[in-house]
This record gives C-alpha cells, sequence and structure tokens, in this order.
C-alpha cells in the first residue's frame, strides 16, 4: 500500500451500543468508546497528542478532561468541542486538523450523550419573570414566549418544515406524508441489520403513519431517538502509519476529505433555519478534496435526525440530479440493495441519537463496510462512503473515506 | 385599555402590520436588534414596513410541543412579498385538508393577555384569505 505522508488515516474506531445505559454515566460511556478505539487502533492513550471530545447537554463541563481523569491524564491538550448535533464531527475535525497541521502525528476525537427519556428538544422558552407586568426582553422585544405563538422552535416541527418547504418548491403529485413515511419505513427496515442500534424493529408504513403525531408530517418513529451513547475515533498521519504494522495498515480507512461549514447568509435564514446551503457547500468542497463525485460513493451516512430532513439532503448532498430528491427515493435508490445505499445503520431515526456521538457514529458505520466487517448489514466491496451531519444554528460536517487496500 | 405588541417588530393600531431592519446598503432584512448585518457588515439599517400578505411556503402542525404551548397550532413560514416571516397559521383548523402549501394568507392581531396594571399584550399570526375574497 502507498501511503502519501500528508494524508489523514482513521487507525481504529469505536461505537457503544445505542440505547439505554442507567448504569453507566457519560463518563462511562466516553471511556468505553475511547479506550476500545484505541485497542482497535492498536495503539496507547500515551501515544495520544490531542484530545478532542464534545458532550453537548454538559457543554461547559470538560468532557476531555473527565475522561482523561478515567482514562489516562497524560498532559496533552484537550479541546472541548460543542457545536449542536455537528459535535461530533466537529470533535473529529479537530483531532484531523491537530494532525494535518503536524502538531502531533496521533489524534482522539470523543463525543458522548445522555439523551435517554430526555423527551423533545427545543421549545419552551424562558420561565416566567417575578414582574407580573409586561416587558420587553431580548433581540425581539418579546414580552412572552414565542414557541407555539410565533411559529414553533421545537426540532420535530423546525425540520418538518425543511421537507414541506422542499415539496412546496419541488411539486409533487403524491401525498406528502406517505412519502416522508416510506423514508421512515427504509431506515427502521435497516435497523434490522444493526446490533448496536437502539430499535431494531421493522416497521410497517401503516404502523409509521399511525403513531403518535409530534409535529405533522413527523411521526414519533419519524423522529431522531434520543438515546445513550459514545463514539470515538483514532487518527493518524500517513507518516505515521507508515511507521505500523501491516495490520494496522490494512485496517486503516483514509479520510479523503473532512469538511465543516456554516450557514451563509441567504434571505429567510434566520426566519426558518436553512439546512441546505452548507450542506451544499460542504458536499462540493468535500468532493473536490477527495476527488470523487458522488456517484463513486459506495455508501452514505446523512443527518436524518426527522424523516423531512433526509429527503433534502439526498439533493444537497448531490446523490440525485438536482431538484429529483422525490423520484430518486421513489427509484428505490437509497434502500440497502440500492444504487446508493443510504442509512443502512437504520439512521438516526432507529439507530438513534445521542448528539454528541453522532458525528463519530457515523464515521465507524463506514469504516465498518469499508474494512468489510459489517457482518449482515455490509454492504459487499464497498471501496467509499461519506458520512454527514448537521447542527442547527447551524454548522455541518462531511467525511469522505475511502478503504485501504 | 393599553396594548403592547408580543414582540416589538409588530405595530399595533388601525393598520396592525410588521416592520423588519433592512440594511441600507445590501437590503437584507431582519426583525431582531442589530449589531450589524449578517450579508455584508453594513451598520446602518431603515425600518421597512413588511406586506401584511403572502403565501405559505412551508408549515408544520405541531401537536406535541413543550408544557404550557396549547396544541395543536400551525407554525408556518410566509413569504411576504419576498420577506419570509414566521408566524402561525389562525383562524382556520389546524389540519392537513386545511391548510395547505402555497395558500394565500394575511396578517392579523391574536390576544396573547392582560398583565396586572391591564396591559393587554398582542400577537401575530396569519389567517386564510378566502378565495372569494381574490387578492384584496
Amino acid at each position: 500500500m502507498a501511503v502519501n505522508g500528508d494524508d489523514i488515516w482513521i487507525l481504529g474506531i469505536h461505537m457503544t451500543k445505542f440505547g439505554k445505559h442507567p448504569e453507566l454515566d457519560t463518563v462511562d460511556l466516553a471511556a468505553e468508546a475511547a479506550m476500545a478505539a484505541l485497542a482497535d487502533a492498536q495503539v496507547s492513550i500515551k501515544d495520544v497528542g490531542v484530545l478532542a471530545a464534545g458532550n453537548l447537554m454538559a457543554a461547559n463541563a470538560g468532557i476531555g478532561q473527565q475522561l482523561q481523569k478515567q482514562i489516562g491524564q497524560t498532559g496533552i491538550p484537550v479541546y472541548n468541542v460543542a457545536n449542536a448535533c455537528a459535535t461530533g464531527a466537529t470533535a473529529l475535525r479537530t483531532a484531523i486538523m491537530a494532525v494535518k497541521a503536524g502538531e502531533t502525528p496521533v489524534g482522539l476525537a470523543v463525543g458522548v450523550e445522555k439523551l435517554a427519556g430526555a423527551g423533545l428538544l427545543g421549545g419552551g422558552g424562558r420561565p416566567k419573570s417575578d414582574d407580573d407586568t409586561w416587558q420587553p426582553k431580548g433581540r425581539y422585544g418579546a414580552v412572552a414566549t414565542v414557541d407555539g405563538r410565533i411559529g414553533t422552535e421545537t426540532m420535530p416541527g423546525v425540520f418538518a418544515q425543511i421537507g414541506m418547504q422542499y415539496v412546496h418548491e419541488h411539486p409533487y403529485e403524491g401525498a406528502e406524508f406517505e412519502l416522508f413515511a416510506r423514508i421512515s419505513e427504509k431506515n427502521h427496515s435497516h435497523s434490522t441489520l444493526n446490533p448496536l442500534a437502539a430499535y431494531t424493529k421493522k416497521m410497517s408504513l401503516e404502523q409509521i403513519m399511525g403513531d403518535v403525531m409530534i409535529a405533522y408530517p413527523n411521526t414519533r418513529p419519524m423522529c431522531s431517538a434520543n438515546c445513550d451513547g459514545a463514539a470515538a475515533a483514532v487518527v493518524v498521519s500517513g507518516e505515521k502509519l507508515r511507521t505500523l504494522s501491516p495490520d494496522q495498515q490494512r485496517r486503516a480507512v483514509r479520510v479523503r476529505a473532512s469538511v465543516l461549514t456554516t450557514d451563509p447568509w441567504e434571505e429567510a435564514c434566520q426566519v426558518l433555519p436553512n439546512v441546505n446551503t452548507l450542506t451544499r457547500n460542504a458536499a462540493a468542497q468535500a468532493y473536490e478534496q477527495a476527488g470523487v463525485g458522488p456517484e463513486d460513493l459506495d455508501l452514505v451516512e446523512l443527518h436524518d435526525c426527522f424523516a423531512t430532513a433526509e429527503l433534502v439532503h439526498y439533493d444537497n448532498l448531490q446523490l440525485c440530479k438536482p431538484g429529483e430528491a422525490i423520484p430518486f427515493f421513489e427509484s428505490g435508490a437509497t434502500w440497502r440493495d440500492g444504487q446508493t445505499p443510504v442509512n443502512v445503520s437504520g439512521g438516526l431515526q432507529s439507530k438513534g441519537h445521542p448528539i454528541a456521538a453522532t458525528g463519530i457514529a457515523n464515521i465507524w458505520e463506514i469504516c465498518h463496510h469499508l474494512r468489510g466487517e459489517a457482518g449482515d448489514r455490509q454492504i459487499e466491496g464497498a471501496r467509499i462512503g461519506l458520512a454527514h451531519v448537521i447542527g442547527l444554528g447551524s454548522a455541518c460536517g462531511v467525511h469522505i473515506l475511502e478503504a485501504a487496500a | 385599555m393599553s396594548q403592547i405588541p408580543l414582540v416589538d417588530y409588530l405595530v399595533l393600531g388601525d393598520d396592525p402590520h410588521l416592520v423588519a431592519n433592512e440594511c441600507t446598503a445590501c437590503g437584507a432584512r431582519f426583525f431582531d436588534r442589530r449589531n450589524a448585518c449578517a450579508a455584508c457588515s453594513g451598520t446602518d439599517f431603515r425600518q421597512v414596513r413588511v406586506a401584511t400578505e403572502g403565501e405559505v411556503q412551508a408549515f408544520t402542525i405541531v401537536s406535541f410541543a413543550a408544557p404550557g404551548v396549547p396544541v395543536p397550532f400551525v407554525a408556518s413560514v410566509v413569504d411576504c412579498d419576498g420577506t419570509s416571516v414566521r408566524g402561525n397559521v389562525v383562524n382556520t383548523p389546524a389540519d392537513p385538508e386545511h391548510v395547505h402549501l402555497g395558500m394565500k394568507v394575511r396578517l392579523t392581531t391574536v390576544p396573547v393577555g392582560t398583565d396586572s396594571a391591564g396591559t393587554e399584550a398582542v400577537g401575530f399570526g396569519f389567517e386564510p384569505i378566502s378565495s372569494s375574497e381574490g387578492g384584496n
């Protein structure tokens, strides 16, 4: 194998079982993922020169140092990162940047979240003030909570509108509710092959559409599952990889592109978050960096935080012709036996979405296939894959990965 | 009884309407207090009136919300003659038979509540323009 010294490689990676872990705290989960990633890489914490870590729900608690205190206080720099649902991808990108900059040959990225039973995210607003007269507050001079009075701030509602906007802009003769429910049917079907997914139950279209409505057209199984979980990755320079064993070199996965973007200003972007343009920009940069095109991808893990979100990213990631996400999905292309399998892990709707872990867990899924280690759900002969996440606010991470040999 | 708008970009009175802070350099519009323009970094703004009629470009029917938020309600983004506005669709049943993409709506006011000093807070929403009224 020819290894370019300037390239970045994933040497080891791990994802914990996603689901309910009442007996484990965030540090337990982070430690499990980090130690297993180091073991997978066949290196020790003493070899690591930089640690980037994320735990969004306790972003000020310093999860990186808490982790070090359990698995090895080696004195290396820690970057605790928070970037909404893109936190894990941001941690990985931070470690990659440090290695790419030549600061250290080995970096470790960890993302962890305890979210089981968290319920609805977003919405609500501030508590009532002690004063019992209307007082304008904040940047909109609001005298009362605006969530529910001026639109919705709940995540299922925001992403519902994002999907509906796509249907509005790309007229569709069919029924929108059923269209989005069928995306969820695909992902729940895929999850039956993933033993690490939080939910592995196949669901019929009728079951999905008949479940509890959260924010039309998203019913409960069409929303990402709040759960506990962690993921970690060890990254190394090509120069370092050359010095490692043939087995380490064989299982290493090349990072062909690593990109993080934010949303550029556009009309309406501060009214309804625009998750499209920053994903389009990230995808375009990633394809250019990698020197590959969407037609080269053997599988894609994209940010299906809601069924309504998955549809728009087919278009944003150029998996289909511009504007043709709906016929692309209807052709069966994104099922695991289709032209571009999307979310063969089961996606966030069934695998689960422990926020800060998600942006590394999707990389783990891709690596698993590229190494030929994905068992029953292996996409045969997978060579190149893409992982995408969106964090509202917004941040978008796109990584393109390639098998070694 | 005195009134106060739910948000400071709602102007009450005989002719309720929304106002935006428009960047004098590039025309970008914002509803919040600004430090500078997110599009061009300009720092000079003028207040402009936003059209009171528009078209629903995205909506959701929220059935599950934070405690204290009455459901169901229709959250939407309305294209008001080129300016996108976030608001609820009101004065029509909150179901997919009565709300659809592209429907024509107009601004209306919605009572929020009265405080201990007797001041009424007033919010806004968008109500359907019935087809018989045309685009008045």
